[in-house]
């Protein structure tokens, strides 16, 4: 189980790029009552049949890690749904792409934190496929920033060199405010 | 703290990258991985990255080393695991390494160049080893 919501986001963001998506765009939709959470991506997809199978824990597709038989990701967010009476879905179409979405409420008790978003965000950023990652974070109905892999990129350089990091969590948190 | 523009993040890291080249260094040798597939994550990897970083720069060795995350290594049950690739010392995997632990892998292992004890597991696990 996840500790905070950014993890199953960014767990899901993994996802994505290891499908070999060009692009994930991320939502992050607060209102007073719900947390919203969309993560669309254009990789490989999933037919009907894996789209079942990824809810068990015990599915994996086995490219990876071949010797292995489970794959908690998928199993981790529908836990978390289901502990919050929240709800979950994903679509999926081979050859276009994946959306996955939740919407968590707050007032359930068992709701866990949401997490520290901008370094969830950095994080998405620093894995090393080229995928481009953008986020859009909504609060009460308007959009209060965007932000995109590629354009951090070009504004500090590669982000694998621990400056060029902190500056751009610098940038992220700044953008929280 | 308003919020920053990219134009200004642009700016501070230029300012950031006039100072570094001043330095008389070899280029970046040392890299580290940190686990971050589904048990790294659950584990609190994102944590010990945040770290690691703040402590490589805290050491002044920004100019040495490549910080990446990578996914799963194979060695779930001793999450969160790091990689660490550095000139003159063994290619060593640590696991369990929470805050604490990432600041002394800067200190000992790439300033005292010296292995943390209690921390050291073994290489990747042979399903996900490159052949």
């Amino acid at each position: 189980m996840h500790y905070t919501i950014c993890d199953v986001v960014l767990d899901l963001i993994h996802n994505s790029i290891e499908a070999g998506s060009s692009l994930v765009e991320l939502s992050l939709i607060e209102d007073a009552k719900t947390i919203t959470v969309v993560v669309k991506d254009n990789g490989k997809g999933m037919d009907a049949e894996t789209l079942k199978r990824v809810q068990d824990p015990f599915y994996t597709d086995g490219e990876k890690h071949t010797a292995r038989k489970v794959g908690l990701g998928i199993p981790f967010l529908v836990q978390l749904a289901g502990q919050v009476q929240g709800a979950w879905n994903i679509d999926s179409e081979p050859g276009i792409g994946t959306t996955v979405s939740f919407s968590l409420p707050y007032k359930h008790i068992d709701l866990p934190p949401v997490g520290d978003i901008p370094s969830c965000v950095l994080s998405a950023f620093c894995f090393s496929e080229s995928a481009d990652i953008a986020v859009h974070r909504f609060r009460d109905g308007s959009e209060v920033y965007s932000v995109k892999r590629s354009e951090i990129l070009d504004a500090v350089g590669d982000l694998t060199d621990a400056q060029a990091l902190l500056l751009a969590k610098q940038y992220l948190e700044s953008l929280e405010t | 703290m308003g919020k920053m523009t990219l134009e200004e993040l642009r700016k501070l890291r230029e300012a950031q990258k006039s100072e570094i080249s001043k330095r008389d260094t070899a280029g970046k040798d040392i890299t580290i991985f940190v686990g971050m597939g589904t048990c790294g994550i659950a584990a609190g990897a994102k944590t010990t990255f945040d770290t690691l970083i703040k402590a490589v720069d805290a050491n002044g060795l920004s100019d040495k080393v490549v910080v990446k995350q990578t996914g799963c290594m194979g060695l779930c049950y001793v999450e969160p695991t790091v990689e660490v690739i550095a000139p003159g010392m063994p290619q060593t995997i640590y696991g369990k390494v929470d805050s604490a632990t990432a600041e002394e892998i800067v200190k000992k292992h790439l300033v005292e160049h010296t292995l943390v004890e209690g921390h050291i597991y073994d290489r990747p696990a042979i399903d996900i080893v490159k052949k």
